[in-house]
C-alpha cells in the first residue's frame, strides 16, 4: 500500500528534511558573509582587491557544484577529517557567495551617489558611511533577488547527497530501496516537502521585505 | 562683522577631462559673511561648492579652513568636513532613517554624543527649522521643502563654523522655496558665516554681503550685492543680470495680455 509506505516513512522524510532546512540555513549564511564581503569589495575596493574579488567569483561560478562537493569533501578529508555536512555547506556555501556577491555589488549601485555625499558631508568616514548609510540601503533593496538564490539553493542542497549527507534526497533513496515498486510516490512526497519548505521561506522572506520596509518609499 | 577670514580659497582649478570647469577661482570668506554665487547654468557654481568641502577633488589651488589646509595631502577631511555644514540641491536625506535618526547619525558617529545628548540637540534643531513634530516620520513621507528643512537641522546640528548651501531651491516647488528661504534668513540673523549657491536672485540680493558672479568656470565679477546687481561693472555681468530682468518682465507682460 503506497500511503503506508509514505506514512510509516514520514519520521525519516521529515529527519531529512530537518538536514535539508540545516544545510540551506549553513550554506546560505556562510554565502551572505562572504558574498556581502565580496559585494563590498568588488564595489568599493582598489584595482587590486576588486581584481582580487572578481577572479573569486568567477572561479566559484565556472565550476560545477558536484565538483566543488566533491573537492572539499574528498580534497580535505586528505587532510583534515572534515564531516560531508560541514563540507557541503563550505561547498555549496562559496558557490552562493559568489552569486549573492552579485546581488550586493548591484544593490549597492542602485543606492544614489548622493547618499554617500551626504553621508561625507557630515564627517563620515567612507566606511562609517558605507556601513550606516549606503550597506543598509542596499540589503533593503537586495531582500528580492535573495529570495530567488535562497530558493535556488534551497533546491540544490539535493546535490549533497553524492557526498553522503543523509538529507530529504538520501532518505528518499533509502525509503524507495527499502520499499519495492513505490519510487514515484516516495519522490513525489520529497517533491512536496521541497515544495512546502520553499513557500515557507518565500513566506519567511516576504514578511522581513515587509517588516523592513521604509514609511513613505515605494518599491 | 570681523575681518578673520574663516575659508581662503587661492587659484583653485579643475578640469573635467580636458574642459577645464573651474578656473583659477580665488576667494575669501570673513566669519560672519554671507557671500552669494550667482551665474548661468555651467558656470562651475556647484562644483565650486562641492570643492570647498572636498567632495569634488581639485586639479590645483589650495583651500582653507581657517588655518587648516583642506587640500594638504595629510588633511584629515573627515574632520575638516564635521565642521562645515552642506546642504544639497536635492536633500539628499537618508532615505532609511527616521528624520531624528538622520540628525542622530552623525551626532552619534561623528561627535560621540552620548544618547541624551544627542537626542536634546536633534530636538533643539528640529525646533529651529519648525519641524519638531516631524521627528518620528521618515523622509519620503516629507515635502520637498520639509526635507530641505530637515537637512539643514542636520547640517546644523554639526554645529559647523560655515555653511554651504548647493542651490537649496532649485528642486522645490514655488510653495516650499519661502519655508527655506525663511530658515537661511534667520541664519544670517543669527550670524552664521555661509556661502549660497543659488538662482534665487531677490534673495542674494537681500541678505548677501558679497556676491561673486561667475562664468565658464570663472570669477567675472565679485562685489557688494548692490553692486553686482544694480551697477555691474562687466559687461557679461550685465548681461546676466539684465537677462533675468528681461525674462520677468517678458512673463509679466504675456500675462498682462502683450505680445
Amino acid at each position: 500500500m503506497i500511503y503506508q509506505t509514505i506514512r510509516e516513512n514520514i519520521p525519516y522524510l521529515a529527519e531529512g528534511a530537518a538536514i535539508t532546512l540545516a544545510l540551506a540555513l549553513a550554506l546560505l549564511a556562510i554565502g551572505l558573509l562572504v558574498g556581502v564581503t565580496l559585494g563590498l569589495m568588488q564595489r568599493y575596493g582598489g584595482m587590486a582587491v576588486r581584481l582580487l574579488a572578481t577572479l573569486i567569483e568567477r572561479l566559484l561560478r565556472a565550476i560545477p557544484a558536484v565538483v566543488l562537493l566533491f573537492l572539499f569533501y574528498y580534497g580535505i578529508s586528505t587532510f583534515y577529517d572534515i564531516s560531508s555536512f560541514a563540507a557541503a555547506s563550505l561547498a555549496l556555501g562559496l558557490r552562493s557567495a559568489a552569486y549573492q556577491s552579485q546581488i550586493v555589488r548591484g544593490a549597492l549601485a542602485s543606492v544614489p551617489s548622493g547618499q554617500m555625499a551626504a553621508a561625507r558631508a557630515i564627517g563620515l568616514t567612507r566606511l562609517a558611511a558605507i556601513r550606516h548609510v549606503v550597506l543598509p540601503q542596499a540589503l533593503r533593496q537586495a531582500i528580492g533577488p535573495w529570495t530567488n538564490e535562497a530558493l535556488s539553493e534551497l533546491k540544490d542542497t539535493s546535490l549533497a547527497y553524492t557526498i553522503g549527507v543523509v538529507e530529504l534526497m538520501r532518505q528518499a533513496n533509502y525509503i524507495v530501496s527499502a520499499s519495492y515498486g513505490h519510487t514515484l510516490a516516495v519522490y513525489s512526497a520529497a517533491a512536496l516537502v521541497y515544495l512546502l519548505l520553499s513557500l515557507a521561506a518565500t513566506r519567511a522572506l516576504a514578511r522581513l521585505d515587509h517588516r523592513l520596509r521604509v514609511p513613505g518609499l515605494v518599491h | 562683522m570681523s575681518s578673520r577670514n574663516l575659508m581662503r580659497v587661492s587659484h583653485l582649478t579643475k578640469y573635467f577631462g580636458d574642459t577645464p570647469v573651474l578656473n583659477d577661482v580665488s576667494l575669501e570668506v570673513a566669519a560672519g559673511e554671507v557671500k552669494g554665487i550667482i551665474g548661468p547654468s555651467g558656470a562651475g557654481k556647484s562644483t565650486l561648492i562641492r570643492c570647498l568641502n572636498g567632495l569634488e577633488p581639485i586639479d590645483s589651488g589650495r583651500i582653507w579652513l581657517e588655518d587648516t589646509e583642506l587640500t594638504a595631502a595629510r588633511a584629515n577631511l573627515d574632520r575638516l568636513r564635521s565642521r562645515i555644514g552642506f546642504v544639497f540641491q536635492d536633500f539628499n536625506l537618508f532615505t532609511h532613517l527616521s528624520v531624528a535618526d538622520n540628525i542622530r547619525l552623525g551626532l552619534r558617529r561623528v561627535r560621540r554624543l552620548g544618547r541624551d545628548e544627542a537626542d536634546h540637540i536633534v530636538h533643539r534643531e528640529l525646533a529651529r527649522v519648525g519641524l519638531e513634530s516631524k521627528w518620528q516620520q521618515y523622509p519620503a513621507e516629507l515635502s520637498g521643502g520639509q526635507q530641505q528643512r530637515v537637512s539643514i537641522a542636520r547640517a546644523l546640528a554639526m554645529e559647523p563654523e560655515l555653511m554651504l548651501f548647493d542651490e537649496p531651491t532649485s528642486a522645490l516647488d514655488p510653495e516650499s522655496v519661502g519655508g527655506v528661504l525663511r530658515v537661511m534668513r534667520s541664519l544670517v540673523a543669527e550670524g552664521m558665516t555661509m556661502i549660497i549657491v543659488s538662482h534665487e536672485m531677490a534673495f542674494i540680493e537681500a541678505v548677501a554681503n558679497d556676491v561673486l558672479f561667475m562664468a565658464e568656470g570663472r570669477v567675472v565679477e565679485e562685489g557688494s550685492a548692490e553692486q553686482i546687481f544694480q551697477h555691474p561693472q562687466q559687461r557679461r555681468t550685465r548681461q546676466f543680470i539684465d537677462g533675468i530682468a528681461a525674462a520677468l518682465i517678458g512673463e509679466a507682460s504675456e500675462e498682462g495680455g502683450g505680445a
